[in-house]
């Protein structure tokens, strides 16, 4: 600001109003706060409430063992992950069905997606069939697929795919419906085939959505593969979390799950990933249709 | 000054007719509803027109019909000797949005149409045209530019390029500015104006301003609602190119005027 602007006046020492008078706008010290240091305050306060709820000796360490002794199991667990022990073996195990299961749920998922959102006949008929069989509850289906396809990785392969499978669907089918009613009609006005136009305007006017249901997938995709271990064997993640539970080494089952939610948390970055790569123009706040 | 619906060709520009419509009639049969009722209209090489009417009165529907977009009830529709039976190569559209597809770079929006009709090949080789065209219009140096960086004037212009690179017979214009504020439209208006004249196109425009319909045609058609019909053709006979300061010299004033009286009138009956 230039200091002849003498009703705005730079330096708050000269003439500055009286106290009384000043209107400010009031911040509430928490929102101030950076984001990790907010974060880790929070999990500290987590760590005292358990490490307090402990030394009152009121619960048995086998039923909530102390924020130590989880944390030594952590480390154990995370050696055993690294140096490429047991730990790791079962890792790989899950990994894989949950990688599998993703790839099939996107393939199934997407050409679902795109019969119920292209064509008439599967809005009316497709559809309404698959909200009835997603509104069942689908980790019930785990011993039909492990009867179907055994003990081994292809039952809880099936299980994930089938838990991921619905939001996708529905994200591909609300995705064909992204782009504007005046782009639509540039595209006839163009002469546009329909296959041009599902391919040239909807299926990436839809890619934001078609990323909602990924992401919703992803998280689900892991829930199926652990549900599918703990029902029907295995030698995965899920396995070793059941077994740890039954001989009550509560300490091991929560380093398992903290490294198991890795594997969520990386399947979800993937999809992360992938949409800023595919979906980079949405960061320029465009939409779909444009200067709207 | 007031012409019969098929206005004569205004002097200076040849008077070989483009498009021809006769006896076009528009009805929906479910809702009972006559959007157009014997619409008869004739564009000759390189003049501006445009129909003017308050909304609803069917416009939109005429345009569409033109564009081959919508079929009429009744009636031809010729283009060049040939009649319009879906969307075709030698019309150029354009809309309230600009429409760019955002996920396309400007110069990729641009070739859009070609690539759509002919395939890639095609579209590399109008890449020279569209630069030519990108200049016309003054988006030089935009080319690799995303839709989301365009201003809503630039976007437009993109897509005045995008209607241009396939060199159509016809323009058709559906109230192309009327998303954008009145400085930057009344730019627009003339830089439409001045890359019609220079591309010598023939245009036909939609819209609900009364003075961007005067300041840039050669005939003004008014429609009139329920059933929508033409009811009179006004030539306006100003001087070309137009500026925007003949919007405040007293002949623009009784164009405008009676135009607005008859419109008035239309709303009452």
């Amino acid at each position: 600001m230039s200091d002849t602007l003498n009703h705005a006046p730079a330096d708050p020492s000269s003439a500055s109003p009286p106290p009384s008078t000043v209107w400010k706008e009031k911040q509430s010290w928490l929102d101030v706060l950076p984001t990790p240091v907010a974060m880790a305050m929070l999990v500290a306060i987590f760590v005292a409430i358990w490490q307090a709820i402990h030394l009152s000796g009121l619960v048995s360490p086998i039923i909530l063992p102390s924020p130590a002794r989880t944390g030594a199991e952590l480390i154990t667990v995370g050696a055993n992950l690294l140096s490429g022990g047991f730990v790791f073996k079962a890792f790989l195990v899950t990994a894989q069905e949950v990688v599998f299961g993703f790839a099939m749920a996107i393939v199934i998922g997407v050409t679902l997606g795109i019969v119920v959102g292209e064509t008439h006949f599967g809005e009316r008929a497709v559809m309404p069939l698959i909200v009835a069989i997603d509104t069942m509850p689908k980790i019930a289906f785990a011993p039909v697929f492990v009867a179907w396809l055994g003990f081994g990785i292809a039952s809880k392969v099936a299980l994930a795919a089938f838990v991921a499978i619905f939001p996708i669907v529905v994200g591909v089918a609300a995705g064909l419906h992204a782009a504007d009613e005046n782009s639509r009609m540039m595209f006839r006005s163009i002469g546009a085939s329909r296959w041009q136009t599902l391919r040239r305007l909807k299926i990436p006017a839809g890619l934001p959505q078609f990323f909602t249901g990924l992401k919703i997938a992803a998280i689900g995709v892991v829930a199926g593969a652990i549900t599918g271990e703990f029902l029907g064997g295995g030698r995965g993640f899920g396995d070793l979390i059941r077994t740890a539970a039954s001989q009550l080494d509560t300490a091991r089952v929560f380093a398992l799950i903290f490294y198991l939610s890795l594997l969520g948390l990386a399947t979800y970055w993937c999809v992360v990933l992938a949409e800023r790569r595919m979906v980079f123009w949405r960061r320029t706040n465009a939409v779909a249709g444009g200067g709207r | 000054m007031t012409l019969s619906a098929q206005a004569t060709a205004p002097a200076g520009h040849s008077p070989r007719p483009v498009y021809q419509l006769h006896g076009v009639n528009k009805s929906y049969a479910q809702r009972n509803v006559v959007a157009l009722s014997n619409v008869n209209l004739t564009l000759h090489q390189g003049s501006f027109s445009s129909v003017i009417g308050s909304s609803g009165c069917g416009k939109s529907t005429l345009l569409k019909i033109m564009a081959g977009l919508q079929s009429p009830s009744e009636g031809s529709v010729m283009l060049d000797g040939k009649p319009v039976l879906g969307p075709r190569e030698d019309i150029g559209m354009m809309f309230q949005q600009a429409t760019l597809l955002p996920w396309l770079t400007t110069l990729e929006n641009i070739l859009l149409p070609i690539e759509i009709r002919s395939g890639r090949h095609s579209a590399r080789a109008a890449l020279d045209k569209a630069h030519t065209l990108l200049e016309l219009v003054g988006l030089k140096g935009f080319e690799a530019v995303y839709p989301g960086e365009l201003s809503g004037g630039m976007a437009q212009r993109a897509a005045i390029c995008r209607m241009l690179i396939g060199e159509p017979k016809v323009i058709l214009l559906d109230e192309p500015f009327s998303a954008l504020d009145e400085i930057n439209r009344d730019f627009m208006n003339m830089e439409l104006q001045r890359i019609c004249l220079q591309a010598n196109a023939t245009a036909f425009l939609v819209t609900h301003s009364i003075a961007e319909a005067v300041i840039l045609s050669d005939v003004v058609h008014v429609m009139s609602p329920r059933p929508g019909r033409f009811v009179e053709a006004f030539e306006i006979d100003l001087l070309r190119p137009r500026t925007l300061d003949m919007m405040t010299t007293p002949e623009f004033g009784a164009y405008v005027h009676r135009i607005r009286d008859l419109l008035g009138k239309g709303a009452l009956s």
